[in-house]
């Protein structure tokens, strides 16, 4: 399960290094929010996954939707002059560290 | 039983294989990101560099023009007035005024004033301006040296003339609109002694910058030189008045 997460991990990381694809400069600051919603995906898929209750459409949707509503709600923060981007920060950054945390609990229990 | 473990297991092969699935994007726009913030951390100190060494580049090379059209009409001048023999009675005038203006290279006995800034260094905390020499130290020191008699001043090279400015710069300072730094040194032309007094005089500007414990030496010397001001005069709105009155 690990390996499998990390080596997919490095694929893609490798994949991203190859390809000479660049963001534009103004869309660098969305989809670095749209990073951080995934990692929280991420993060809260694999809480489930170890609490037993992953449920594979909701993982899937909430990736695809929480990046979406987060990258979106980044870019009409902009347009309206509030610096929105901040609240999924803090939401996004408080809801790893919490994930982080219980799946760190689970590991030391389960070693 | 055996059903129960057969859905559990598959339940965790979709989560595993969906969750490897979302890494790898994720690793993806990891990747793209981080190239990104790195290409635009590039561009913009590239591009901010090459624009203040282009901007350099054309006001050096405009200084360098103007101070050698400077030089080209002051030896122009200089030719009209030696070969206009007819006008010796002038030129003496010319001689002084051109002493008075600060047009002409001066020497004579006077002192040589070095100021720096103060050697210690500054502890967190304390105001970092009581440690360095500002700009209305030298004006104060500069007028104390006009009311003592000076007939030339020149600070770090800088002819002191009627419409010079001794100003705040940032970390340096300027006059006759270059940018000076210290140590500071001050070339005055007149009564060793009676500048030495003025300089010295307590409750002076001088006393004050020892108090604070900058370094200030005073020489005085037989023969002190003097530069010419090397700017330009540039008269935009003043017009002499006596020539007008006679033209009309």
């Amino acid at each position: 399960m690990w390996l499998l997460i990390l080596f997919c991990l490095l694929v893609g990381l490798i994949i991203g290094f190859s390809i000479p694809v660049l963001m534009p400069a103004i869309y660098a600051k969305y989809m670095s929010i749209a990073i951080l919603a995934a990692l929280d995906s991420v993060f809260g898929g694999i809480r489930a996954y170890m609490e037993d209750g992953f449920d594979n459409t909701i993982f899937i949707s909430g990736f695809i939707v929480n990046m979406v509503l987060a990258a979106g709600l980044a870019y009409l923060g902009d347009r309206l002059g509030v610096e929105l981007y901040l609240a999924a920060v803090v939401v996004f950054g408080v809801r790893i560290f919490q994930n982080l945390g219980i799946i760190r609990r689970y590991l030391l229990k389960k070693y | 039983m055996t059903e129960l473990r057969k859905v559990i297991i598959m339940r965790s092969k979709g989560a595993q294989i969906s969750i490897a699935l979302v890494c790898l994007i994720l690793g993806i726009m990891l990747a793209v990101q981080f190239r990104t913030t790195a290409a635009i951390q590039a561009t913009q100190t590239d591009g901010r560099i090459e624009e203040l060494t282009q901007k350099l580049q054309t006001v050096t090379s405009e200084r360098d023009a103007l101070a050698e059209e400077v030089l080209g009409l002051r030896s122009k001048l200089s030719n009209f007035r030696q070969t206009d023999q007819a006008l010796a009675d002038l030129q003496q005038e010319i001689i002084d005024a051109n002493m008075a203006a600060g047009l002409a290279a001066v020497e004579g006995p006077g002192i040589i004033l070095t100021v720096d800034d103060s050697p210690l260094y500054y502890q967190v905390g304390e105001n970092a301006n009581a440690y360095i020499v500002h700009d209305y130290d030298l004006l104060n020191i500069v007028n104390e040296l006009k009311s003592s008699g000076a007939e030339a001043i020149s600070v770090n090279g800088k002819r002191i003339i009627a419409m010079s400015e001794i100003r705040c710069a940032g970390p340096t300072i300027i006059v006759n609109a270059d940018r000076i730094a210290p140590p500071f040194e001050i070339r005055v032309i007149g009564n060793p002694d009676i500048l030495e007094s003025g300089l010295l005089m307590p409750g002076g500007r001088l006393e004050q910058l020892k108090v604070l414990g900058m370094p200030v030496q005073i020489q005085k010397l037989e023969k002190v030189e003097i530069p010419a001001y090397t700017g330009s005069f540039k008269f935009d709105y003043a017009l002499p008045v006596e020539y007008k009155e006679e033209a009309e």
